[in-house]
């Protein structure tokens, strides 16, 4: 068949791998033991009602809203901690940037503490660290954050599992069926390759796409280190049209 | 350039964990101050045209416990059956209905959703779907966001007709979608959700 592709003409998005995925049951992880569905997916191509997505404009945010050193800061102090600057680029998997796409980030404070009413770990909160962020990609697909670096913490799981430390992500993308939840690590972390839930992703590569690199280059002198991670979301699949080029 | 196959693997799916509040709904989870109402907590304008209703259930696991930490989405199309347009990048205010909310599940594994009645939407065969609106729940132990759909009782025939239900090859599976009504002053649709078990839901790859 002679033909010529263009890409995402038909707005349909790659199906996903799920291979790639964590599955739903990983005995490793008891958490999903009765949370995972027995029954496989119905695996359908999207429709309109998930082609499409809500949308967020800078109108929805303020100006705090990715400096979680300062945004939960009760009388002026910073959040204590090891200062990070955090950043990346969303694409998708056409490697094209997804611009002014929400991100939203949380994460627990320099001791492993997360503010949450259900947290049993005994590291002392930080009374200026909430936690939360978000912001909006630009026009490029790049998002940005400061924060402090997440502490290691111990979970109930197996008799004396820990959390590598880690940052939460929810990205929007622009389609319902792009949305995703991950979790970012940081390069070099040994207890990263212990952590049942790190463990859930099947293939090493995936593993190493959730570490963020330490990139000397955009740290802040005297202030902050930065790292970079990108996000990879759904992309748009081509569609094959007949050539129907004149005097063809 | 051509894209045949993707040139970069999406990034792996990772729980939301049991601390997906902080996150996604941090007033509700005593984080104030930071922003001034959790996104998506109420969908609903003076000005949303279109037949209000309640949208309420309760999440369940394999061992019949409530999931009393899961995060639910909801996406819709208006009253017209469309979607809204993005905004224009300088747009000061927000759309009279985003179609999107955001809600976690309360003790009892609860959840609300005060919205308004879609219109139907065109599905891939050109015909109108049932009207329905689209889930995605996220919680500690689950590894990806489960995708799935909720219709109305009130629309048998349409349901009878629907490009998506009529993929359940099951047909006793349909009825884990359709959420019945209940009449008042409200219209509320009913519909628990089971992860995992005799009742599953059922859930897509879409
Ligand atoms: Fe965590």
């Amino acid at each position: 068949m002679s033909g010529i592709i263009l890409p995402g003409a038909d707005g349909a998005l790659y199906q996903r791998d799920r291979a790639w995925h964590p599955p739903a049951d990983t005995p490793g992880y008891k958490s999903s033991t009765f949370r995972a569905p027995r029954q496989s997916l119905l695996a359908l191509g999207p429709t309109r009602s998930e082609l499409s997505g809500p949308t967020f404009g800078h109108e929805a945010l303020g100006a705090l809203d990715n400096d979680l050193i300062r945004n939960f800061s009760q009388d002026g102090t910073e959040a204590i901690g090891q200062r990070l600057l955090v950043y990346g680029q969303v694409l998708d998997e056409n490697a094209r940037p997804v611009p002014r796409t929400l991100v939203e980030f949380w994460q627990a404070n320099a001791g492993g503490r997360y503010r949450h009413k259900k947290e049993g770990y005994l590291a002392a909160l930080d009374p200026n660290f909430g936690g939360f962020g978000r912001t909006l990609t630009d026009e490029n697909g790049f998002y940005c954050f400061r924060t402090i670096k997440p502490g290691a913490y111990p979970w109930p799981n197996g008799g004396n599992d820990w959390r590598p430390a880690h940052i939460h992500f929810s990205v929007f993308g622009h389609a319902f069926a792009q949305r995703l939840i991950t979790q970012m690590y940081f390069e070099g972390d040994p207890m990263i390759w212990q952590c049942p839930i790190v463990r859930t992703v099947p293939d090493k590569a995936g593993i190493d796409q959730l570490i963020a690199r330490l990139d000397r280059h955009n740290t802040t002198p005297m202030d902050a280190l930065a790292y970079r991670f990108d996000i990879v979301l759904r992309g748009r699949r081509s569609t094959m049209f007949e050539n129907k080029l004149e005097g063809n | 350039m051509l894209h045949p196959v993707p040139t970069l693997k999406e990034t792996p799916s990772q729980t939301a964990g049991p601390y997906v509040h902080i996150g996604m709904t941090p007033n509700f989870c005593g984080i104030t101050g930071v922003i001034d109402a959790d996104p998506g907590v109420s969908m609903l304008t003076p000005t949303t045209k279109g037949q209000r209703i309640d949208i309420v259930g309760r999440v369940f696991d394999g061992s019949g416990a409530p999931v009393t930490d899961a995060v639910i989405e909801l996406w819709q199309a208006d009253a017209n059956g469309s979607f809204v347009t993005p905004p224009g990048r300088d747009s000061k205010s927000p759309p009279d209905f985003l179609g999107w909310g955001r809600q976690p599940t309360d003790a009892d594994g609860a959840f609300t959703f005060q919205t308004i009645k879609p219109g139907p939407v065109a599905g891939p065969d050109g015909r109108p779907q049932a009207p329905h609106v689209s889930l995605w729940i996220v919680a500690r132990g689950i590894n990806m966001g489960l995708q799935t759909r909720l219709y109305f009782s009130d629309e048998a025939e349409a349901n009878a007709d629907d490009y998506v239900l009529n993929k359940i090859m099951d047909r006793r599976r349909r009825p884990t979608l359709i959420a019945q009504k209940q009449d008042g002053d409200l219209p509320r649709y009913v519909l628990d959700i089971h992860l995992q078990g005799p009742d599953e839901t059922v859930f897509f790859d879409f």
